[in-house]
């Protein structure tokens, strides 16, 4: 099939056309709008569900409405929205219906700007809302894999009755590059014995997240921790990048990992060792895969666009066992493939390097 | 189809005891929309949302498919609920606070966009369930446990009064106030719920029937003192009356 | 092949339009592709700048310091850019705008009068197509006639009838560097 030029913003909500979504509620922010936009044409001409909220609450609301309902359904935000989108998310997760969100993140905190940034890894992947919960966590770092990751989203929010979530960023919601589009058949999507569409012939459902009592909600909070453990279980994934002999390995995902992997191409060409891991899915996060790799390396090197989150992660993987370092942009600033050549440059022959 | 009137419980009401005070209205409405669904013969394609508030737990009441919403947010999940079966009939019950406080942009636009849906608002001018403060309703001069000296308007603002604002709305095809402080006036209620939901089901729009009730528990009154503390004194800040009836709903009658 | 272009101007100087007529040729002609803007406030009226790849390679990194190729559309671009050419790279310079000159030796500096042209062609908005034309002909990573077929392809409708005048820019464009060429 041929490949097309697209927008990063419309290749996600293309992908999710044809996985089968049926419902989209959205609120304009930069930098996602285009993908409301690119739903508001695609969704009406299918004969499909698009609505434009008056509020990014009323929109994860509307999401789980349709969701207790059954339907496929997705809203997408930015940073800001994503905060208050918290809410609905801990009601959904609590009440077990499947729902895609995706977050093209700003530069923050408060209003921030609109550049690419990584500033909500700890909000998306730690929980985000009130109440024990994680969300799964998918980070593409090229268009091809947002779209992949998108289709994916869907189906794993199906498969654990839970948020299936896309980390993304300016960056990626705003470059163009080509893409294939998968022609997929309709979603084989399981049974929804659950689901609110009126109590004809069966007992009445109940979609609730109130379990009054705590022996009550205890029970509900190990049921959804045991769907975190078979998630950890099944669904991790990472990329990685000539770590064949890699005395440096840089640990980096999305538009991080993207560049990273310039920067690793580079550094091999004179003559450092470099290598990359890149985390897929953020939530589960590669932890046992990282320790391994980092068995067989002498240093990491965290990067990210933020003031390190991600890192807490890689050192908890590693147990601290060897030195890790750190290069974060802030505030929506990307660093160019030369600046953390010179980070890699300063690890490798650390006398050279400023401190 | 006008079942006769008697003590049988509608079907669409559950055999569970209901957790309300004694002489709380929510019993008789929760019993009206009951009575009203099975009139119409819709309760196996009609889906309620509870609120936050002391109708909470609304879901173990109805014999009907339910969904429980954040604080406020019951109509944004209506709306979602309704978009993707726009064939199934979808109601709100919803208390002041929920409605009035903390969900009014969700009320406000659900009602704007003509949202095909039902909303039943129960307007007792206090938040019952956290026990008796201020509710966006609560009448001037009115004690509440967080305005202990009596509602002062400059330092709390006025009462919202939500029939009214509702009606402004494009959106809304049928706007009601209403009371249960008597037979016949709970018999004017079931009536406007019936046409609510008559509203939806002929797809003309958004309805919402606001109805006065009262909470002898929080006010500190017994029951028949709170029925005539709602006739009193809430009904002359809230009169009762119909604020919008499109005349295609005129036509249901 | 690993190029990596910035084109910059102000905006409605149709920056990041050369950069996606840029982007298609280059997809057209097999390679991989990204195009990427810098986006924000600053897109009415400030600077607008896209920075194309067109690589053999699968593409990592869309952002670069060191572009092989810039096109500076105005002063700010120039002063901000003209630095950063990689050694061995070309910078073209819209000369009816930008009027200081490149001291550097390492890179090759083509002085394109865009605006100039493009008024001689009836239509001020052109200048874009010159200087992209300019591109075209010195560093050769598209060919002319994949650049025409992009911009048949990506003119939106309302544009349409200026298919015929926005060849002739690129073809304009390239005079120029045929002329420094034969000096």
């Amino acid at each position: 099939m041929a490949k097309i030029l697209m927008k990063g913003n419309e290749a996600i909500a293309e992908a999710a056309i044809r996985a089968g979504c049926e419902a989209y509620f959205g609120y304009p922010i930069t930098p996602q709008t285009e993908l409301l936009e690119y739903m508001s044409r695609r969704m009406v001409e299918l004969g499909r569900v698009f609505l434009q909220a008056e509020s990014e609450l009323s929109a994860i609301n509307m999401v789980y409405g349709a969701a207790c309902a059954g339907a496929r359904v997705m809203t997408s935000t930015s940073s800001p929205g994503f905060s208050l989108m918290q809410e609905g998310i801990s009601y959904i997760v609590c009440s077990e219906v499947p729902a895609v969100v995706i977050n093209v993140m700003r530069g923050g905190p408060g209003l921030g700007n609109i550049q690419p940034s990584q500033g909500d890894y700890f909000q998306m992947t730690k929980g985000g809302g009130h109440g024990d919960y994680n969300v799964i966590v998918l980070a593409p770092a090229t268009l091809q894999e947002a779209i992949d990751l998108t289709i994916l989203a869907f189906d794993l929010a199906d498969k654990y009755r839970s948020v299936a979530t896309i980390i993304a960023d300016g960056m990626i919601g705003q470059i163009m590059e080509p893409v294939e589009l998968p022609e997929i058949e309709p979603p084989k999507r399981p049974e929804q014995p659950w689901a609110l569409t009126g109590a004809k012939g069966r007992e009445k459902n109940i979609i609730t997240s109130l379990y009054l009592g705590g022996p009550n909600l205890e029970k509900v909070n190990l049921r959804l921790q045991e769907t975190l453990e078979e998630i950890k279980a099944n669904e991790v994934r990472y990329a990685e990048y000539m770590l064949e002999g890699a005395e440096i390995v840089v640990v980096a995902y999305g538009t991080a990992g993207r560049i990273a992997q310039t920067v690793v191409q580079e550094a091999r060409e004179e003559g450092i060792p470099a290598g990359l891991f890149r985390p897929i899915t953020m939530f589960p996060f590669p932890y046992d895969r990282l320790d391994e790799v980092a068995k067989s390396v002498e240093h990491l090197l965290v990067f990210e666009l933020n003031a390190g989150q991600m890192l807490e992660d890689v050192r908890l993987a590693t147990r601290d066992r060897l030195p890790i370092h750190f290069y974060g942009k802030m505030g929506g600033v990307v660093p160019s493939p030369a600046e953390v050549l010179a980070q890699i440059k300063k690890i490798a022959s650390p006398q050279q390097g400023e401190r | 189809m006008e079942k006769k009137a008697g003590f049988a419980k509608p079907e669409a009401l559950t055999d569970a005891l209901t957790h309300y005070c004694p002489g709380c209205t929510h019993g008789i409405i929760h019993r009206l929309i009951a009575e009203v669904i099975d009139e119409l013969g819709i309760r196996e394609i009609t889906i309620g949302i509870a609120p936050v508030g002391c109708a909470v737990l609304a879901y173990n009441y109805f014999n009907l498919d339910f969904a429980e919403a954040a604080h406020g947010r019951a109509p944004a999940m209506a709306t979602g609920l309704k978009r993707v079966q726009p064939d199934k009939v979808v109601f709100t019950y919803q208390g002041d606070g929920d409605l009035a406080a903390i969900g009014t942009a969700e009320i406000v636009h659900a009602a704007s966009r003509g949202e095909n849906i039902t909303t039943i608002f129960i307007n007792n001018a206090i938040y019952g369930m956290t026990g008796g403060q201020m509710a966006p309703t609560t009448l001037p001069g009115q004690v509440t446990t967080s305005t202990p000296f009596g509602r002062d308007v400059k330092l709390a603002g006025h009462p919202l009064r939500v029939a009214e604002l509702i009606a402004t709305t494009s959106g809304a095809a049928y706007v009601v106030r209403r009371m249960v402080t008597k037979p016949a006036t709970i018999a004017s209620a079931k009536k406007a719920i019936k046409l609510a939901f008559q509203a939806q089901r002929a797809e003309l729009g958004f309805s919402l029937v606001e109805i006065l009730s009262s909470c002898p528990t929080n006010w500190g009154l017994s029951p028949l003192e709170a029925l005539e503390w709602v006739e009193e004194n809430m009904a002359s800040y809230y009169p009762l009356g119909d604020y919008k009836v499109i005349d295609e709903v005129k036509s249901l009658k | 092949m690993h190029e990596q272009i910035i084109i910059s101007g102000f905006g409605g100087q149709g920056a990041l339009f050369a950069g996606q007529v840029l982007t298609y040729a280059g997809l057209k002609e097999g390679r991989n592709v990204t195009w990427l803007p810098s986006y924000g406030p600053e897109m009415r009226g400030g600077t607008a700048r896209c920075t194309v790849t067109l690589s053999d390679e699968p593409i990592g990194s869309p952002i670069t310091d060191s572009p092989t190729v810039v096109i500076a559309m105005n002063p700010p671009s120039m002063e901000m850019f003209e630095p950063r050419v990689k050694a061995g790279g070309f910078l073209f310079v819209n000369s009816s705008i930008v009027s200081t000159d490149s001291t550097r030796k390492d890179i090759t500096t083509i002085q394109v009068p865009a605006n100039d042209i493009a008024e001689e062609l009836g239509n001020e908005r052109m200048a874009n197509m010159v200087l992209l034309g300019a591109l075209i002909r010195a560093t050769g990573v598209i060919s002319m006639k994949s650049a025409i077929a992009a911009l048949e392809e990506n003119l939106p409708e309302r544009r349409r009838h200026l298919l015929p005048l926005n060849e002739e820019a690129l073809r304009r464009g390239a005079e120029v560097v045929e002329k420094v060429v034969r000096g």
